[in-house]
């Protein structure tokens, strides 16, 4: 009696969310895959079992290779993009500026708009119009005599500008992470450095950095996973065109628009499993960890 | 050490957790539950894309002839804004597949219907066509290409043109161009012409309307009949017509400035003597002339100018926006009310004075049309009739959805033999 008393109330707690997981996460993850492997490509037809065809006959498709070609350059600048900054900006913070305070609320507000919102703000900033077309950052650039640039529109680096909005928004987030991570470092560990006569760039070299490890992985974690699966921020800036197409993007089209639900599904295993690459190892990465502290 | 560690998956806990907060989605206004301060009047639930100026007037105005007509109804206007209906096309798909479809909504008569005739979602309306002799009101042409195997499945509101040819004289005059080209061989000749003065040759906006361009260039090269033949059932997309039509397509878009955010912008740049040419629907009439809350408020015939496009004059590449009567709609005597009143003469001329378009009735009051919408009146009366792409007539949803594709990979490789690959695979999936 004793026993059930000590697990019980936990256990009443923490159902609700069980029951609720299971059945809008794992089981709606589990009717994406059963409908993925099948042949259900137009809504009214059955469906029946068809093995992984679904996702070995998109490779076949030109769209698919430009779509996570897209994806790839667009995690790879915007993660490498919103780390550096926000080190940076962190790393800045963290020399004790004036003000302080107001720069770091500054510097998080980004994070405070739905990328929706940044998305119209930065279509009209990354204007492709030139000379006397131009507007925003066309314009400053042309002031300033610059180079100006197509952004998104251009065919082979479009999505390297696509990332620009989505390093505006997160750079903030990622700053407060570091910030947190070099606050955290002891003070006595660089006064040690110090006292053995390390210069300043020693001290974050071998000592400071070396400590962010876990902020850092936590950081490239949260971006890569709101890179790979990037939709809205694609959708408000160009719509559904091909020059910016990204899985995401190509899912809600052949859902929505060439109605083949076992295609959209496939796309969105492919989402999902490309996310659960990042994710899983961290996941036992960090459960060994903990094990060992 | 484990501090500093569970400070971190806090914060990023909390920040996860602020993410997924941002994600979730509003839903869209319901309609009040039907009796709800109306005094036990009942509610119809009009679903449309028709937000924009001019369109939501000329809805206004049939709602006003609905509710004179109809005093024990109110109509609910559940329009959802976005050009040519993406959006209000997805939030209504996902109503019809949880069978809680609005009462009538808004789609481009043809086939862009198919996909929701073969779901089961819509109910024939032969019954009203009879009822009202509409099969004589509108044109032969018109309600043979609107039937599937003898059944109708909407009510036709208006005629949209889309292959019309924008221009500028002003520019058109600057490079030597004499007038509007017949041909597509003149059209590249004038559009050369223009390049040497350094202004834009033709004006393009996203994606979408480079696909109304093919439409346009395919049948000013293939033409009308052979065009027409292209969406019936085991149509040769690989012919050498259709390479010889793709090859002026790409040698058209090589004079395509960069392209815009929307129609509007790129049809602007023709307004403003930027480019000469622009091919768009007449849509583009109104966004020219109407005046700047609304429009440009350009001159016609001086600022701005139309023509048929290049090799497609007795041609009308027709489009309609077309009301329907969605199975297991709640107030389905108020749906029916409702189209009786698209239908109507009095609706329709309601209606297409505001929106800018014409009615699909042959018995318009012709007073009501002037300017563009005079010349589109005269057309639509003797022209032969083809179904555009880009806007639901000549092709299905998915059948689009793929053409939309190809083009769009088109614009990124120039590759013409891929697009005309992409195109006949598209035909062999989708044509029935």
């Amino acid at each position: 009696m004793r026993r059930v008393r000590a697990w019980l109330p936990g256990l009443l707690l923490v159902t609700p969310s069980i029951v609720a997981i299971g059945v809008f996460v794992y089981g709606l993850l589990g009717w994406n895959f059963q409908l993925a492997m099948t042949d259900k490509h137009d809504e009214v037809s059955e469906g029946s079992f068809v093995g992984l065809r679904n996702f070995i006959d998109i490779w076949d498709q030109a769209r698919w290779h430009l779509s996570v070609n897209h994806a790839i350059v667009f995690t790879v600048v915007f993660v490498a993009g919103a780390l550096v900054l926000g080190w940076f900006l962190a790393f800045l913070m963290e020399k004790g500026i004036w003000g302080e305070g107001t720069f770091r609320a500054i510097y998080l507000f980004p994070m405070a708009v739905s990328f929706v919102a940044t998305g119209i703000v930065w279509r009209w900033l990354m204007n492709s119009g030139m000379d006397e077309r131009a507007v925003g950052l066309n314009r400053l650039f042309d002031a300033i005599g610059l180079p100006q640039w197509e952004w998104f529109r251009n065919q082979e680096w479009g999505m390297a500008a696509m990332a620009l909005p989505a390093v505006w928004q997160m750079s903030g987030y990622v700053m407060a992470l570091f910030l947190a991570g070099f606050r955290g470092v002891p003070e006595e560990l660089r006064e040690a450095a110090r006292v053995d006569g390390a210069t300043e760039w020693g001290v974050y070299r071998h000592v400071v950095l070396p400590l962010l490890r876990p902020v850092t992985l936590s950081a490239l974690i949260i971006l890569g996973h709101i890179s790979l699966k990037v939709f809205d921020l694609i959708v408000a800036v160009s719509g559904k065109q091909i020059v910016t197409d990204v899985p995401a993007v190509f899912m809600w089209v052949a859902v929505f628009d060439s109605h083949d639900p076992a295609k959209g599904a496939t796309i969105a295993s492919y989402i999902v499993l490309s996310v659960a690459v990042f994710v899983i190892p961290y996941l036992i990465w960090s459960v060994r960890k903990e094990r060992r502290s | 050490m484990r501090r500093r560690w569970t400070a971190t998956v806090a914060i990023t806990l909390a920040g996860l957790l602020g993410l997924s907060a941002c994600g979730g989605g509003g839903s869209p206004a319901q309609p009040a539950a039907s009796g709800d301060g109306g005094g036990g009047k009942q509610q119809v639930e009009v679903f449309s894309w028709w937000t924009g100026p001019g369109e939501a007037d000329g809805l206004q105005a049939m709602r006003q002839i609905f509710e004179q007509q109809n005093p024990n109804l109110t109509f609910f206007d559940a329009a959802v804004a976005g050009g040519s209906g993406d959006k209000a096309k997805a939030l209504l798909a996902s109503k019809l597949q949880a069978d809680t479809p609005p009462d009538t909504f808004q789609g481009h008569a043809g086939a862009e219907l198919q996909g929701y005739i073969k779901a089961g979602d819509l109910e024939e309306l032969n019954f009203l066509y009879d009822e009202l002799k509409l099969a004589d009101a509108f044109p032969a042409q018109l309600v043979e290409q609107i039937s599937v195997d003898g059944k109708i499945y909407s009510v036709p509101v208006n005629i949209h043109r889309s292959n019309v040819l924008w221009f500028n004289p002003a520019v058109l005059k600057e490079a030597g161009v004499a007038g509007a080209p017949k041909t597509i061989d003149e059209f590249v000749a004038a559009l050369e012409k223009v390049k040497a003065t350094g202004k834009i040759p033709l004006s393009i906006g996203s994606e979408w309307t480079v696909t109304h361009l093919l439409e346009s260039v395919l049948l000013g090269s293939l033409g009308t009949d052979a065009y027409n033949a292209l969406f019936k059932p085991g149509a040769d997309w690989n012919s050498a017509g259709v390479t010889k039509a793709l090859e002026s397509f790409k040698k058209i878009m090589s004079y395509a400035g960069s392209p815009q955010d929307d129609w509007q912008p790129a049809a602007k740049q023709v307004a403003d003597g930027e480019a000469a040419f622009n091919i768009m629907g007449d849509w583009a009439y109104g966004y020219f002339h109407n005046p700047p809350d609304g429009g440009l408020g350009k001159a016609s015939k001086t600022d701005f100018d139309w023509a048929p496009a290049p090799g497609t004059e007795g041609t009308y590449l027709w489009l309609s926006d077309s009301f329907t009567l969605p199975k297991g709609a709640k107030n389905r005597d108020g749906a029916v009310a409702w189209l009786k009143v698209a239908a109507s003469k009095e609706g329709q001329d309601a209606f297409n004075p505001k929106k800018g378009s014409i009615p699909a009735r042959k018995d318009a009051d012709q007073s009501l049309y002037t300017d563009y919408l005079a010349d589109a009146l005269k057309d639509w009366s003797g022209d032969d009739l083809a179904g555009s792409i880009q806007h639901g007539v000549a092709v299905n949803q998915p059948w689009l959805a793929a053409i939309n594709e190809a083009v769009g990979l088109f614009i990124g490789t120039q590759d013409v033999a891929e697009l005309q690959k992409g195109l006949a695979a598209a035909a062999t999936a989708n044509a029935q």
